[in-house]
């Protein structure tokens, strides 16, 4: 090939060419976020449908326990808030202060995973169950669906705290840690639609 | 030159036009279950939304293909061009042009749609009807006339001239009612009741099938719609209300007795005895039916032998077991028994 | 998440192994142009079994009464026919086009995320092979395509068919979502210099919206099967009507995915259409910026449409005549496109080579195609033409007249870039003629039938409904058609051993990909080109020196002179795409043991990803004097 541009010495970066303003993995973040979006409307909706479909079983306001729930939802509050604070302290250089935030962010997760756990039991218990009912089997996908991701989140968090600790992560820490909480405050964000949408619906309708 | 090539294409194209023509209203695409040979005011209707958008997608087409073939040998490329076509990037007045035309093109068809639409659709509220409730069923038909009594299967009687008014439902998975020469299908789902309407002009026997896929039997889930005059319809509702269902002959009331015991009656009802099982087909007046299997075969005597004796053999998925454990006389007693419901 | 590194100052030696073995050098690709023929391979190989399938199914029908399948065998048939052309032929060939092209026209070096290139492409494979692999295990699924409950639910579809449809697309379309997002990054971030939005080779326009419309319809699919799976596996009652469940939930959760993904099978092939018909025509595409809005109004209409293929669900005269309007409203942007095409050509010097020839066969079926479309749309005549053989006439049309043969046309024009062969012009012809006849007779003859009265997916039908004669010439055209693909498969096979050998730019195009060597190198482009506007490679033949300028800014290069940092192969996505394999076999067979072993290796390729960043490597560039290249660390 005849093109002059090969025979010049020099050689180009790599995969990536000059238009670059958002990083690679926050926007795929981004993309595949909004995927979600719609992964969890779809649930959501499902749920709307059958939620009233109770087989002459258990209702939602008989399941409910809204403050039980109102802890749990405050610990996943709570958690985003901690990670924020973790970020902060990460751009500002302090590495050994944003590890202790991440991991009072990851027992906040595990703490509304046991929420979930103590709750679910408790609804088998009494008799709602995946199989119990529409709206047995609504609740426990949507919600099921969510304490999925909540529990890859830990997985994400805990993958980074042991990454925080290889050198690479001076130089990629920040991006890694700005898209793994994209993917937490995002599963926040759900729990608080699923929270008004199945919770405080349930209760009042 | 080029004009002499636009007269010749314009020469073609009504011939083109009268191939379609042909191709759509000729005899031989008609059928027992034609669309193109409505009997009715619903598919009727239906027929004229068909042709009316058949003629403007054939313009449509005409003009597309004519101008296609057009470019093709007019703007071919020749042997030795060198020269560069003008590169021509767009042209908003035809760019418009191609995209309003079209959309009323469109807003023509739409208005008929609509009103079409809502014309369709039966409700509990369509005037002077007769209800028909219709249950699907894997792989047949239930028909039950709640004004009348009368329950039948796979072979709808209807009075002609006389707005007909369905309530379909199922009783297992989706199944679809499907006459074309009457009306367009309408699903059968289960949990739901869909309402559509239809009237038959002329007396007849009208053909159709299942059209929602329904399992292994689909296929050989078939329909009959038999329009009767007035006078007839109330003779065969009689004959329905007041079955005469007392075999004569030794050997009908064996088959009766076999009927009872080895478990025929714990599917099938029979009007005017104490049969009275809602699983299978309904068989009150069974002699008065064309068919047999919901329309598969027809109601001859060594047709319902060989079913009696082995059902799933003459038609795959059906839900009624094989009884080829019974032994020849036995089978035929229950044919001679069902031979006998009139 | 692989890709840039360029950090890392050390030279790093290439993995030779992974390039020395053949067998390993694919199954740790991660290069986009390899990736590219492994989904044509596959796609075709599946295209293949679809067609024997629909060839078996003609033959059955050529008579009534037909003897020669069962009718169970016919169910899975239909069934595996529709789910394997659109799920695992059409899509992936399109997807391996997309792959094999995309990076090239915008100028980039490979995708966003090679690595998850990588993995699409294993778990399509994996849900391909796993839902056919039913054959061989009790039976393959037989609800239909769109699988509607409650005919494939456990009371009326008790084998285990229906769960290897509900796993197997389940893990095809996870790779297709992340193909959705991969290439969605990649034309945001990895456009060269000046390749502004508007500036965008057609296709590439085409593909970002069908990659949007795969980020937000596949979800809803995967929702859908998860809730079936549910109900199969666990006892989850969202569709049984017994116990309150709905079954109407999954026909609505089905289509409104269904429905876009049609457009994910058309869209792509417009885009060919865009490329190959001004190419042949020596003329810029007519309209672009009206080509751009009709693409996007298409898209955006292909949500708004899902109801229209449920007008005889009964959802009363209101809600058919919005969804009877929006669909015809898709007829505008469609013609729109349609017209351009045919300016495009108006004018032009056509030079009928067989990928123009497809083009031209394209543009007659597809536009037939569209007009019963839109005579579907037509509520009230709907409830005549569904589910009968009119609306199987309507998708073939669609999907082979348009689609298939836009493949048809971008395999012929591609080729030469992707093989560095030629694909023989004279059995091309054989090819395109025996197929464009054999198709027309093929499923005309079907809009004939449905009119008649004949439903889609009978097994058989009775001698007295006069549907005999239009099915025997229907059987009768499957074998011209199959003779046309078999001319291209003695094409494809021929061609690729002793084909004529590819000029850089043989059809004198205009986008990016012709002004790099045939085949495209490792690396794509030695330098990032400078786009200076549409058409980039044909404004520099008319107006430059015939050759991209390289971008600036490109002086920085950490590596050995000479090379490219490049993505290296890896094997982590086949690992992760087998354990996802491993866990769907577990999940249909309820087998524990499978089931954790599945997890395990999941967890292990989960965490080579993540804590295994790409190094790259560096790729000597081709045609360099030989003692640059030894200097090659």
């Amino acid at each position: 090939m005849a093109n002059p541009a090969v025979t010049a010495s020099q050689t180009g970066p790599e995969v990536v060419a000059a238009l670059e303003p958002v990083d690679n993995a926050v926007l795929g973040l981004w993309i595949w976020l909004s995927a979600e979006a719609v992964f969890f409307a779809s649930l959501i909706g499902t749920y709307l449908l059958m939620r009233t479909h109770t087989n002459h079983g258990l209702t939602p306001k008989q399941v409910f326990d809204l403050p039980v729930t109102l802890v749990g939802t405050l610990t996943l509050l709570a958690s985003s808030m901690t990670f924020a604070i973790g970020y902060a302290q990460l751009r500002a250089g302090r590495l050994a202060r944003f590890r202790s935030w991440l991991i009072v962010t990851v027992i906040l997760g595990l703490g509304f995973l046991s929420f979930q756990a103590f709750e679910f039991t408790g609804d088998y218990k009494r008799g709602l169950t995946l199989s119990s009912s529409p709206f047995g089997s609504a609740f426990f996908t949507l919600t099921g669906f969510h304490g999925m991701h909540v529990a890859f989140g830990v997985f994400w968090l805990l993958s980074l705290l042991v990454y925080s600790f290889r050198p690479a992560f001076k130089t990629e820490g920040v991006t890694k840690a700005q898209v793994a909480g994209l993917y937490w405050h995002f599963v926040d964000v759900v729990w608080v639609v699923i929270f008004s949408v199945v919770y405080l619906l349930g209760k009042v309708g | 030159m080029d004009r002499k090539r636009w007269k010749r294409m314009a020469r073609w194209a009504p011939a083109a036009v009268v191939a379609m023509l042909a191709l759509s209203g000729c005899g031989f695409l008609q059928g027992r279950q034609s669309v193109l040979d409505p009997a009715g005011p619903v598919a009727q209707g239906q027929l004229g939304l068909i042709e009316s958008s058949f003629w403007i997608m054939i313009e449509i087409f005409i003009v597309v293909a004519a101008v296609l073939v057009v470019a093709l040998i007019r703007f071919r490329a020749r042997p030795g061009q060198t020269d560069l076509p003008p590169q021509v990037h767009g042209d908003n007045r035809l760019e418009f042009l191609w995209t309003i035309v079209p959309a009323l093109l469109l807003a023509l068809l739409a208005v008929g749609t609509v009103k079409q639409s809502f014309a369709d659709t039966g409700s509990p509220l369509v005037p002077h009807s007769m209800v028909v409730q219709v249950t699907g069923h894997q792989f047949w038909w239930a028909f039950t006339y709640p004004s009348l009594g009368v329950v039948t299967a796979n072979e709808l009687h209807v009075p002609v001239g006389q707005k007909i008014e369905l309530a379909l439902t199922s009783a297992d998975v989706l199944h679809s009612f499907w006459v074309p020469r009457l009306a367009g299908k309408t699903d059968l789902v289960p949990g739901k009741i869909n309402y559509i309407w239809f009237q038959a002009d002329k007396p007849g026997l009208y053909y159709g099938q299942c059209a929602e896929f329904c399992g292994t039997g689909h296929a050989d889930m078939r329909l009959i719609v038999d329009a009767q005059t007035p006078a007839k319809f109330s003779q065969w509702v009689a004959t329905m209300s007041h079955p005469d269902s007392t075999p004569t002959t030794a050997l009908a009331k064996a088959g009766e007795k076999l009927f009872g015991t080895i478990g025929c009656s714990t599917c099938h009802t029979v009007g005017g005895t104490t049969f009275a099982g809602a699983v299978g087909p309904n068989l009150t007046d069974l002699t008065g039916r064309l068919m047999i299997a919901a329309n598969t075969y027809p109601n001859t005597p060594k047709n319902l032998y060989n079913w009696v004796h082995d059902a799933p053999a003459m038609k795959p998925g059906v839900l009624m077991p094989s009884f080829s454990y019974l032994k020849p006389p036995q089978v035929k007693a229950l044919v001679a028994f069902l031979e006998s419901l009139k | 998440m692989a890709a840039t590194t360029e950090r890392i100052p050390h030279v790093i030696p290439r993995s030779d192994a992974y390039h020395e073995n053949k067998l390993l050098s694919w199954l740790s690709v991660v290069d986009h142009k390899r990736i590219a023929q492994l989904y044509l391979m596959a796609g075709l190989l599946f295209f293949l079994t679809g067609g024997i399938e629909a060839f078996i199914m003609r033959l059955q029908l050529a008579h009534p009464n037909g003897h020669v399948v069962s009718a169970v065998l016919f169910n899975q048939l239909f069934t595996m026919h529709g789910t394997t052309m659109i799920f695992l032929a059409i899509m992936p060939m399109l997807i391996g086009f997309v792959n094999a092209v995309l990076p090239l026209q915008i100028g980039a070096r490979d995708v966003a995320y090679p690595r998850l290139n990588a993995l699409s492409f294993w778990l399509f494979l994996a849900g391909g092979l796993l839902l056919n692999s039913s054959w061989f295990l009790g039976g393959a699924p037989n609800a239909g395509w769109f699988n509607y409950v409650p005919i494939s639910n456990p009371p009326y579809s008790p084998g285990l068919g229906v769960d290897f449809y509900d796993i197997g697309l389940q893990i095809a379309g996870i790779g297709t979502l992340m193909t959705g997002i991969n290439f969605l990054v990649t034309l945001v971030n990895l456009r060269a210099p000046g390749m502004r939005l508007m500036r965008l080779p057609m296709f590439a326009w085409t593909v970002l919206v069908t990659m949007v419309l795969i980020l937000f319809a596949f979800p809803p699919l995967t929702v859908t099967l998860f809730l079936q799976t549910f109900e199969r596996l666990f006892g989850a009652q969202f569709f049984s009507v017994a116990a309150g469940g709905n079954p109407l939930l999954w026909s609505n959760m089905f289509w409104i995915f269904g429905h876009p993904e049609v457009y994910i099978l058309i869209l792509p092939a417009f885009g060919i259409i865009s490329e190959v018909v001004p190419v042949f025509s020596r003329k810029p595409l007519f309209g672009y910026t009206s080509m751009v809005l009709a693409t996007l109004a298409i898209g955006f209409l292909s949500f708004m449409v899902w109801v229209h293929h449920m007008f005889t669900l009964g959802y009363g005269p209101f809600v058919n005549s919005i969804f009877a309007l929006t669909s015809m409203m898709i007829a505008i942007p469609t013609g729109v496109k349609v017209f351009n095409w045919l300016a495009t050509m108006w004018g032009g010097q056509i030079r009928f080579t067989t990928s123009m020839l497809w083009a031209i066969g394209f543009l007659f079926c597809f536009v037939l195609g569209g007009m019963s479309g839109v005579m579907l749309a037509i509520a009230p005549a709907d409830l005549q033409y569904n589910n009968s053989y009119f609306v199987v006439a309507h998708f073939h049309y669609v999907l082979i007249g348009g689609t298939l043969f836009a493949l048809f046309a971008g395999i012929y024009y591609w080729f030469p870039k992707m093989t560095g062969r030629m694909l023989s012009e004279r059995l091309g012809k054989w090819n395109f003629w025996l197929t464009l006849i054999g198709f027309n007779i093929t499923f005309f003859p079907m809009h004939f039938l449905g009119l008649m009265g004949m439903p889609r997916r009978i097994y058989t039908y009775a001698p007295g409904n006069g549907f005999t004669f239009w099915n025997e010439v229907s059987t009768f055209g499957v074998f011209i058609l199959a003779a046309g693909i078999l001319f291209f498969l003695v094409n494809l096979v021929t061609s690729l051993q002793r084909g004529e050998k590819a000029a850089n730019d043989p059809w004198d195009a205009r986008s990016l990909e012709w002004s790099i060597s045939s085949p495209a190198p490792p690396y794509n482009f030695a330098k990032i080109p400078l786009v200076r506007g549409a058409d980039p490679f044909w404004l520099e033949k008319m107006h430059g020196n015939g050759h991209m300028l390289p971008a600036p800014g490109q002086e920085h290069h950490h590596g050995p002179p000479n090379t490219v940092h490049m993505p290296r192969p890896t094997m982590i996505p086949l690992i992760i795409a087998v354990a996802l394999l491993i866990l769907g076999y577990g999940f249909i067979y309820h087998a524990l043991v499978v089931e954790i072993v599945g997890f395990m290796v999941l967890a292990v390729g989960l965490h080579r990803s993540m804590f295994t960043p790409d190094p790259g490597e560096y790729v000597p560039i081709e045609e360099e004097p030989a003692e640059e290249v030894g200097a090659d660390g």
